[in-house]
């Protein structure tokens, strides 16, 4: 085996690189949350420290004078109605992709894992021309067709997978005391299915969450707008006064931070699912 | 028999399916409304963009076919060429730092992360991956503001230590604008690569390396022998999901910068350029080309696809497992 020495060697040098990593990672975090906190000039005076005096009224003032309270509704609204309406349909799809028989299967299967290759902004003018005509322009309405058709194709890829792997003696059973597929789909395989179905809602939860490019062409509406699109215009508003910016930077990213360090090993694999396997 | 074929069998058995509408039929209702959501709103708006750049649609509602028109005045004709050519090179350079930095210290980092002996390895990833979970627009604009030449804290940092010299308008000068973009980028996703590299070294069996050690393989053999060649099929994924997250950057250069790329174009993607042609219209029209802005979509389409192909032609294993 290694020797020892060399190994603790190692490990000292390995600690200096990922610790090096580590800081450059924390210390723009650290800024944009300690100097929220600060009054507005103290912030040129000392970038780096812990303020000398606490201030909260940053984050007050943006609460009071924004929407930011609609802002985060309307994603949260977006973002968890779109990954139900993934999740739903695209584990139907799933589980007749993994039963059904027939050439067919594959073609159409294909037809859905092409779409994880090519990014849907592509096809956007053509998108706005549909909104529009559908009469959603500025509506929160506009997202979710999008947002589901975004989500479906890494559903499918990883419920059909998932669905194969599920040993057949558990729904032959059931198949012989007669029940209908959809019952067996509703009573069994929903319920084996919950970790893959998690996998599939925190690969959409973060970038639906984060999202910029559809709100930006679609929503001009200030009470419609989302988190991220709300943002934007704060960051203007406020452009001379960074403790107000950094309260709605630190806002916007607190949510999903909390989320993710209450289960990151969920997260990780989620968000690199589509990558990891196969 | 796989599970899924056993299975399949014993339905045709129980069920007594023969013919194709008997295959397909029972399963339509479990398909339809996803095959629906998919081909009307990612399917249709892709394809038939295609068909939108053949058009000269500039106006309200008018639109008349003009062949190739767009294409060719984007790729040969006055300022459409320059601004056409310089976001795609700009694009590719965009794409290429993020290569050799996500390849480079993702490779890195896991490798790091992996060994036996490491302590703290999960702290560490916790860390690694959290600016991945941030939106690209918060990172952008947190780190205009810690460029920002006089009251940023890089600046700032770099003057107290008497490096004026250096203290540069990191996002103002046009020569250095696009690479400092790029490092922010990088600095966001590189958490992505290390993770898909650590979980492609955890599937590497443990008694290959068992056996090489028996062998008298040294650490060093171990990496380049066994590791690395194992991972060349991961760095062949992480090409590809850079390629096609890079070529539709948007979100990085509107919060660092401006939708025009600033300073000089310097920093104009192809996505800020689409989103200037196609959607918002530009400077001094002020309404969008639709068929000029397909045209653009429709070339970074087939960039999107061929880049793929090569990508994985380059990196797929001898022998596919």
């Amino acid at each position: 085996m290694a020797n020892p020495m060399r190994s603790k060697a190692s490990s000292i040098a390995s600690h200096i690189v990922l610790g090096f990593w580590s800081l450059l990672v924390l210390f723009p975090l650290w800024t944009m949350l300690i100097n929220s906190f600060k009054m507005r000039l103290d912030i040129y005076k000392d970038p780096f420290g812990l303020p000398l005096k606490w201030n909260f009224n940053s984050y007050a003032v943006v609460f009071k004078d924004s929407n930011f309270l609609r802002y985060f509704q309307n994603s949260f609204f977006v973002t968890i109605g779109s990954i139900l309406i993934i999740l739903f349909f695209g584990s139907l799809a799933a589980y007749a992709l993994a039963n059904a028989r027939g050439k067919w299967v594959k073609w159409v299967y294909f037809f859905f894992i092409a779409g994880m290759m090519l990014p849907i902004k592509i096809g956007s003018i053509r998108l706005l021309g549909m909104v529009k005509s559908l009469g959603l322009l500025n509506s929160l309405g506009s997202l979710f067709p999008i947002y589901s058709a975004m989500g479906l194709p890494i559903a499918i890829l990883i419920l059909t997978d998932f669905i194969r792997t599920i040993p057949i003696e558990i729904t032959e059973a059931a198949i012989i005391d007669g029940a209908t597929r959809l019952r067996i789909f509703f009573t069994i395989i929903i319920r084996l299915m919950r970790p893959a179905l998690g996998t599939v809602a925190i690969f959409n939860l973060v970038p639906l969450w984060n999202d910029l490019w559809f709100p930006l062409i679609f929503i001009n509406k200030e009470e419609n707008k989302t988190l991220i699109l709300g943002v934007t215009r704060l960051f203007g508003q406020y452009q001379t006064d960074w403790s107000k910016i950094l309260a709605a930077l630190t806002l916007s990213a607190v949510p999903v931070i909390i989320l993710y360090l209450v289960m990151s090993k969920q997260f990780i694999k989620g968000l690199t699912a589509g990558a990891v396997k196969g | 028999m796989t599970s899924s074929q056993r299975r399949s069998s014993a339905i045709q058995k129980t069920r007594g399916f023969s013919t194709i509408r008997k295959e397909v039929f029972p399963w339509i209702g479990y398909i339809l409304p996803a095959l629906l959501i998919y081909s009307v709103f990612m399917a249709y708006p892709l394809i038939s963009s295609i068909g939108m750049s053949l058009f000269s649609a500039n106006g309200v509602d008018g639109s008349t076919f003009v062949g190739f028109d767009n294409y060719i005045k984007l790729f040969s004709q006055g300022e459409h060429a320059v601004r056409y050519w310089g976001a795609l090179g700009n694009t590719f350079y965009f794409f290429l730092i993020h290569m050799v930095i996500q390849n480079i210290l993702g490779l890195l980092f896991a490798l790091l992360l992996s060994s036996p002996y490491q302590k703290g390895s999960s702290v560490y990833r916790t860390i690694i991956f959290i600016p991945a979970t941030l939106a690209v627009l918060v990172t952008g604009y947190l780190w205009k503001l810690i460029l920002n030449p006089q009251w940023g804290a890089v600046n700032m940092l770099l003057k107290n230590l008497g490096l004026d010299a250096v203290a540069f308008a990191w996002l103002g000068e046009p020569e250095i604008a696009l690479t400092v973009i790029s490092l922010v980028s990088s600095w966001q996703w590189v958490g992505m690569p290390t993770m898909i590299f650590l979980a492609g070294l955890q599937t590497i069996p443990e008694d290959l390396f068992e056996a090489a050690r028996i062998d008298g393989a040294n650490g060093k053999q171990l990496l380049w022998n066994i590791k690395l060649p194992l991972l060349l099929p991961i760095v062949g994924i992480v090409s590809v999901l850079t390629f096609v997250n890079n070529f539709n950057a948007f979100d990085v250069v509107f919060a660092m910068e401006n939708v025009n790329g600033a300073p000089m174009y310097s920093t104009d993607l192809l996505g800020t350029l689409f989103y200037r042609v196609g959607i918002a219209g530009q400077h001094p029209v002020g309404i969008p080309d639709r068929g000029m802005g397909a045209a653009i979509a429709t070339i970074t389409f087939f960039i999107l696809i061929l880049g793929v192909q090569l990508i994985q032609r380059f990196t797929r294993s001898r022998e596919a497992r």
